[in-house]
């Protein structure tokens, strides 16, 4: 299939939250591999587990209530599991950098935007002051931020969303991560924004090679931007194909039911409902046995409601985690 | 013929900004700056634009909820811009509104049975037992099982919280429903659920809507009309699908294309807008799109263009269209 180098390869990852109302089986079997310079979408709705993932990666699970209780995360072939924190902190913003949604609270209000890049790239780099303003000013550049000297002095609260997106985008390239999570970078934006942003990262990645990790509920945002989705529900990877076969012929009830319950921007107005996934996401304390999908699924067995379905490839590269896939 | 259900006319909202010693005005935001549109009966308009762009101060103005800074709001045939809050109060068991957020917009300390049916006591619409039978039968109709009234808020799901809103609004039989951004914070599952309701309700009930929203999608799937705002102006209104294949508004087009497509097979042609929406408080000479316009002409900075009609029900605001 895929004859690039694995870069990421996460088998079978566990994090579970130990709280005083229960323990919550946030993360609770994902499996995901990236490939180098590859664009992988994870989607999936609030609850499942995407953003959980993206922080176990980088082992940033607060603990406690947080612990990763099971599973491999491998990085060019070693166990970050296996890391001690020292060796965590070369990783994390160095190799694996990450940009989140809200690009507001993820920066400092009291630090101009230059301080911010600088700090991260002589963080990880032996390279004296007016090297590191020099090598800030051309990131800053590079993301696309206009007056760059100027930008440099300038604190968060004197830009824009997009903008401090931008600078976000900035600080986690700067040190050329193989690997870059974007957990809903473009979620808060407006859409001619999300499309200068979505436009900046496509054209980023194909300068500089780095893999992206792109997490988000939006179905039409992976469409776009990855070359490879998996489809994440109550903790676990239900289904995990090429973006075109997930779209052209979903096998799982869950992904098939999503993309059928979206109102296409193409289509003309009909007065016909939506054909809608009935029910609601299943509670975090109370996951229901067996599939974690059978309450919801049109489909659902007895077998279902009793036996959990493992993930099975059915073709080359497309993986679902279903008793009954639906035909392609 | 439809009827006209409501009408605004070169509607204005400016908020003032106050400032120095004597707390003078200092300057405004223009929030809303000239919109006129109107709804018929029955229909669905959508206001479709980026934040800040004065959808939510439009829909509210529209209400009444603020008052213009100028402009005429009509509704059926009878001015009512300049009505006191008690002579509205009449006309408001008419026209509701719901909310975007299901969570701050619903009483954490009342049980849901008494959150819908407030609107019943403020009116005084029905005796005590009626009122309670209202509720009951209004819970059924959007979904939610009539014995959960004793339950407080966050004992719901932002979905469920979503059909509480929609009950609050319909129990006393509005016409008028402004529908502000009523599924952004669902999730994608959820959401299916809302727009089908809101629709069935709306065939059942002879609803009005205005649907402000920021998903071209839903506003594809729900609306007869739509009128795309920008920087406090309607820079186009048309029928739905005259909007969205036809669009004739530089801003329009570059909005539409910049809607991802869920079809990774889907390859379009992309404009994208150069900078970041302006401040409304100084807002650009002329045309207020012409510093992210990319076809912006000398004119467009002197003067600001006309409202014209290029097709029985599609208006657009551009000096492309004027010149030639």
């Amino acid at each position: 299939m895929d004859n690039r180098e694995v870069l990421v390869d996460i088998k079978n990852l566990r994090t579970f939250f130990y709280t005083e109302d229960g323990v919550v089986p946030a993360v609770d079997g994902i499996d995901l591999t990236i490939h180098r310079g590859e664009v992988v979408g994870l989607v999936g709705e609030s609850g499942c587990g995407k953003s959980v993932t993206a922080l176990s990666i980088l082992r940033l699970i607060p603990n406690p209530p947080g612990k990763i209780i099971g599973g491999e995360i491998f990085f060019h072939g070693q166990d970050l599991l296996k890391k001690n924190e020292e060796e965590m902190r070369m990783i994390r913003g160095d190799k694996i950098s990450m940009i989140f949604q809200e690009p507001m609270t993820s920066l400092n209000p009291v630090y101009t935007i230059g301080d911010q890049i600088s700090e991260a790239i002589t963080l990880h780099q032996k390279i004296d002051g007016a090297e590191s303003k020099k090598r800030t000013i051309e990131m800053i550049h590079l993301v696309g931020i206009p007056e760059p000297e100027r930008r440099f002095s300038q604190y968060p609260h004197e830009m824009s969303g997009g903008m401090r997106q931008r600078v976000m985008i900035a600080m986690a390239l700067s040190s050329n991560p193989e690997l870059l999570i974007s957990d809903e970078a473009t979620t808060a934006l407006d859409v001619t924004i999300q499309a200068q942003i979505l436009d900046l990262m496509r054209g980023l990645q194909k300068k500089l090679g780095m893999a992206i990790l792109i997490i988000t509920h939006n179905l039409a945002v992976v469409a776009e931007m990855a070359e490879t989705i998996s489809i994440a529900y109550a903790g676990k990877i239900v289904e995990s194909a090429s973006a075109k076969e997930t779209f052209k012929s979903p096998r799982h009830p869950y992904t098939y039911g999503l993309l059928q319950s979206i109102p296409k921007f193409t289509e003309k107005k009909t007065n016909e409902p939506l054909p809608a996934i009935e029910g609601m996401v299943p509670s975090p304390y109370h996951m229901p046995k067996g599939c974690r999908f059978n309450p919801r699924c049109p489909f659902a067995t007895e077998k279902c409601r009793e036996e959990e379905p493992e993930i099975l490839e059915l073709t080359p590269g497309h993986l679902v985690r279903c008793f009954y896939p639906i035909e392609s | 013929m439809a009827t006209r259900l409501v009408e605004v006319q070169n509607l204005k909202k400016w908020f003032p900004i106050k400032g120095g010693v004597f707390a003078t005005t200092v300057a405004s935001v223009r929030a809303v700056d000239e919109v006129s549109f109107f709804i018929d009966q029955g229909e669905t308009l959508s206001l479709v634009g980026e934040s800040g762009s004065g959808k939510t101060t439009t829909g509210r103005t529209m209400l009444k909820l603020l008052q213009p800074t100028s402009g005429k709001i009509i509704y059926k045939g009878k001015d009512i811009t300049n009505l006191t809050p008690n002579q509205m109060r009449p006309l408001r068991r008419n026209m509701q509104i719901m909310f975007q957020d299901p969570y701050g917009s619903l009483n954490p300390r009342m049980p849901v049975g008494d959150i819908i049916q407030e609107p019943l006591d403020v009116h005084s619409i029905g005796t005590r037992k009626e009122r309670r039978q209202a509720v009951a039968t209004m819970m059924e109709t959007v979904g939610l099982r009539p014995e959960y009234e004793k339950r407080y808020p966050h004992e719901f799901s932002g979905g469920q919280r979503q059909r509480i809103g929609v009950a609050r609004a319909l129990v006393i039989n509005p016409e008028l429903l402004v529908l502000d951004e009523p599924i952004s914070a669902l999730d994608v599952s959820i959401q299916s659920q809302i727009i089908n309701l809101l629709q069935e309700l709306q065939q059942r009930l002879n609803l009005t809507y205005l649907f402000i929203a920021h998903d071209l999608a839903v506003v594809r799937h729900m609306s007869d009309r739509v009128a795309v705002m920008y920087l406090g102006k309607i820079v186009e209104t048309a029928d739905n699908d005259e909007l969205f294949d036809h669009p004739l508004h530089p801003y329009t087009q570059a909005l539409l294309s910049a809607v991802p497509v869920p079809d990774p097979e889907v390859k379009r042609e992309r404009i994208i807008l150069q900078g970041d929406v302006p401040s409304p408080v100084n807002p650009p000479s002329g045309c207020h799109f012409r510093t992210r316009c990319p076809y912006a002409m000398p004119i467009c900075k002197e003067q600001e263009p006309l409202v014209i009609e290029v097709a029985p029900g599609h208006t657009v605001a551009c000096h492309l269209l004027t010149k030639k």
